[in-house]
């Protein structure tokens, strides 16, 4: 067992964890955000550099901090470590600066992205990023791709997180796509006419942080905050069939797996399930889906809102707009 | 006349033959290593001679070979690193190409060492020649008994492998390098762990420069001790300097270190001074990533001590008033020069080779290039600097490999000594029309005029 400091609050966590990971054990504000770290994928994360900490004691018997900002999620926890997060200054720079790179070839087409409501990006950029711009440049595009009949890739949108390739190699049987040429020129692609077409590949739309890669059956049906996510499930020989039915009166528009309030998913759903069963009758459905998350599905109006909890927000992000840096000024989320 | 050690016999007829080799004393190292040390008496000679790597970073070389997981049951590896794609820097290229039995006899040496029984030379693409070149001297190896199985007679067995890269600058980072080397797409890796324990293929890897290989054949020969009296302080032995740029005698130089620069770059036996008779501006001291220096602040430091070649006396005065050795890729720039225009060709080049893996270095490089295409095209408008400046700072050090922070030191670096010409590209973008500007009118400090 490791104790580990992180914003001044202790936890103990075991040897190896990471210090997000212990981050997550203390929950609230203290958490890194992440936009490639996958917990339930190997290898993934270290890429995108949101989760930047400052490690200001490396350990119990070597106390010296460590020289750069390091990636939480890849860095292991040592006993009597002193993380700094939120508390840090530096941290928050470089996020921001971060935050600003993901953005500057990004196409901010949330108003016609599928994604928009339940956006990675979406939310790390209100939370830590600038209103206006400083690229002036032209922004790198490509031409939208079919991968498989059943995704969308729009390469532009993506920030080259490497969850989707991880799910093609860890969760189905043959990876058939992967990342082509390098620099900002990069892109998620397919072997020469190769479709993705494996019983798990639909993982890939869920893994997705922000709206590269899109249910076709879904696509531009309805924004998600206009949908009444439900927990549903099935027998399926398959998978788990544990899944969110995303209704729209009768019609069910999209079936996604169920993911935790740092929208990770832990039980993975075939393509069938997520397909071919778009209809009510083949569930059996077990009530409405809580979402952990701050985006606006979270704020679905059948759902308690705790209308104190949520003004205290609204006046924290007003003072956010004003200029007070967000950290010290977020007592609804500890509250 | 400075002592040369790696370059002593490169201008013997036929010195890149095995049989003429061999004449000079060549691969008598090999002879000494496995009949008379132990592996580990190898690499206490290595660590007493102080050798650093020549590869950029300067890490100890010895230093390196100890961390090497040895109680591991996992067989060694010895990658040589000679992926030498640096802007400025191609003394690997020239070691290579006319003395290629220097590299093969420090790689069965070191193998030797650290126990290692396949070791790669892991080369860059483009030099598609050499790897013919390297390919030859190790067949020749072979034939000579020196590569293959029971070397010399000895129970010691050893198989070299010359890996070409596809043509990218961050293979030369060594974890991309190895993930290369595995056959698959060359992105670095994040570390811990280092290769010295989890590196090829997992198991333990130790990987050297091209220079800093070649040393060890000298190193055994005459003993770490006697080579440690080569050069300066820390800064042990020979370097080979590869001379670029608007000087009279361009090449690749072995230097002793610790002579001056002022000597390295006046005198007639290395770069003979600026051409055309023209004043020195600037120079970058070691390859393109690291801080561009001005005249005055490489000729002294800013305490006033005469620079000397070593990487200490480079790096006095840190980032503010300092440089690096780095890989040794020294360009000398005139007065004609166009700091903004060479910077944006610099950091041009590391967008192009980004991987693309992180965000910061993928997305960051591509900025400041766009940038710097402006500036230097006369589109530029004040913000720009700052911004310039800015962006560089976000980059250092939040990146998973150091490309992000070679990237970034060049812009930093150049905006911290030549503001006034970025300025002056801003403020009269008319007379930077013409990509030569600088030859037609040389910049004037207008800091300069007002005093006089």
């Amino acid at each position: 067992m490791a104790k580990v400091t992180i914003d001044g609050i202790e936890v103990e966590v075991p040897d190896g964890t990471t210090i997000l990971n212990a981050a997550r054990q203390i929950g609230g504000n203290v958490v890194p955000p992440a936009m490639c770290y996958y917990s339930s994928l190997k290898d993934s994360g270290g890429k995108c550099r949101v989760c930047l900490v400052k490690v200001t004691q490396g350990s119990e018997k070597d106390p010296r901090p460590m020289p750069k900002l390091v990636a939480s999620c890849r860095t292991p926890v040592m006993d009597g470590m002193v993380v700094q997060n939120i508390t840090s200054p530096e941290v928050l720079e470089a996020r921001k600066g971060v935050v600003e790179f993901l953005l500057i070839n990004h196409p901010l087409d949330c108003p016609v992205c599928d994604q928009a409501g339940e956006c990675d990006l979406q939310n790390l950029a209100y939370e830590h990023g600038a209103s206006t711009t400083r690229y002036e440049e032209d922004r790198r595009t490509f031409e939208k791709r079919d991968i498989g009949d059943k995704i969308k890739l729009h390469m532009t949108r993506c920030i080259l997180c490497y969850r989707c390739t991880f799910v093609a190699n860890q969760l189905t049987d043959n990876r058939v796509h992967g990342v082509l040429n390098r620099g900002d020129a990069s892109e998620i692609s397919t072997y020469i006419e190769k479709a993705v077409d494996n019983d798990f590949s639909g993982n890939m739309i869920d893994v997705c942080p922000v709206g590269a890669l899109t249910d076709k059956t879904f696509r531009f049906k309805s924004r998600v905050w206009f949908t009444k996510p439900m927990d549903a499930h099935r027998d399926c020989d398959k998978c788990c069939g544990k899944v969110v039915l995303w209704t729209k009166g009768d019609d069910v528009l999209r079936v996604s797996a169920r993911k935790d309030q740092y929208g990770e998913v832990k039980e993975y759903i075939c393509n069938e399930c997520r397909y071919d069963h778009k209809n009510v009758k083949d569930w059996t459905i077990e009530g409405p889906r809580h979402i952990d998350s701050h985006s606006v599905i979270g704020q679905n109006h059948y759902e308690r809102v705790d209308l104190l909890k949520l003004k205290k927000e609204v006046e924290r992000q007003i003072e956010f707009q004003k200029g007070k840096p967000l950290p010290e000024s977020n007592p609804s989320l500890t509250a | 006349m400075g002592r040369k050690v790696l370059l002593q016999h490169i201008d013997v007829p036929g010195i890149n033959t095995f049989e003429v080799y061999r004449k000079q004393g060549g691969y008598a190292s090999v002879e000494k290593a496995l009949k008379s040390m132990t592996p580990d008496e190898v690499t206490e000679e290595v660590k007493k001679s102080g050798l650093r790597g020549r590869g950029g970073a300067g890490f100890p070389a010895g230093m390196k070979w100890s961390f090497l997981d040895r109680k591991s049951d996992k067989p060694r590896y010895l990658v040589c690193n000679a992926d030498e794609s640096e802007p400025g820097t191609f003394k690997d290229r020239y070691l290579m190409e006319r003395i290629p039995h220097l590299l093969v006899e420090g790689m069965i040496t070191a193998s030797y060492a650290l126990g290692a029984k396949s070791s790669y030379i892991y080369i860059r693409g483009e030099y598609m020649y050499i790897v013919r070149i390297l390919e030859k001297a190790i067949q020749e190896a072979y034939a000579a008994g020196f590569l293959g199985k029971n070397i010399l007679g000895s129970d010691y067995s050893l198989d070299l492998y010359v890996h070409p890269g596809a043509g990218a600058y961050i293979c030369g980072e060594e974890t991309a390098l190895l993930e290369s080397l595995e056959g698959k797409r060359g992105n670095p890796r994040l570390k811990p762990p280092f290769p010295a324990v989890a590196g090829l293929y997992a198991s333990p890897t130790v990987v050297n420069n091209v220079e800093t290989i070649a040393a060890v054949g000298p190193i055994v020969m005459m003993g770490g001790d006697e080579y440690a009296k080569i050069g300066i302080g820390k800064s042990a032995g020979t370097k080979l300097i590869s001379a670029s740029g608007h000087i009279n005698k361009p090449g690749v130089y072995e230097i002793e270190m610790g002579i001056s620069v002022e000597e390295f770059l006046y005198s007639d036996e290395y770069c003979g001074g600026i051409w055309k008779g023209r004043k020195l501006k600037a120079v970058v001291a070691g390859g393109s990533s690291v801080p561009i220096l001005p005249a005055d602040l490489i000729l002294k430091t800013a305490k006033g001590e005469q620079r000397l070649m070593s990487y200490e006396s480079l790096s006095d005065g840190g980032f503010a008033s300092g440089t690096m050795l780095g890989s040794g890729g020294f360009i000398a720039m005139d007065e004609t020069a166009c700091i903004v225009r060479n910077l944006w060709t610099f950091t041009r080049f590391y967008h192009h080779e980004s991987c693309g893996q992180c965000s910061p270095c993928r997305e960051g490089t591509g900025w400041m290039e766009k940038v710097l295409h402006r500036i230097e095209h006369g589109h530029g408008h004040s913000g720009d600097i700052d911004l310039l400046v800015d962006v560089a700072k976000k980059i250092e050090g939040n990146t998973i490999c150091p490309l992000g922070d070679a990237a970034a030191w060049p812009v930093a670096s150049a905006i911290r000594h030549f503001r006034e010409e970025f300025e002056y590209h801003v403020k009269y973008p008319e007379k930077v029309k013409n990509p030569k500007h600088f030859e037609v009118e040389p910049f004037v400090s207008e800091r300069l005029v007002a005093a006089v």
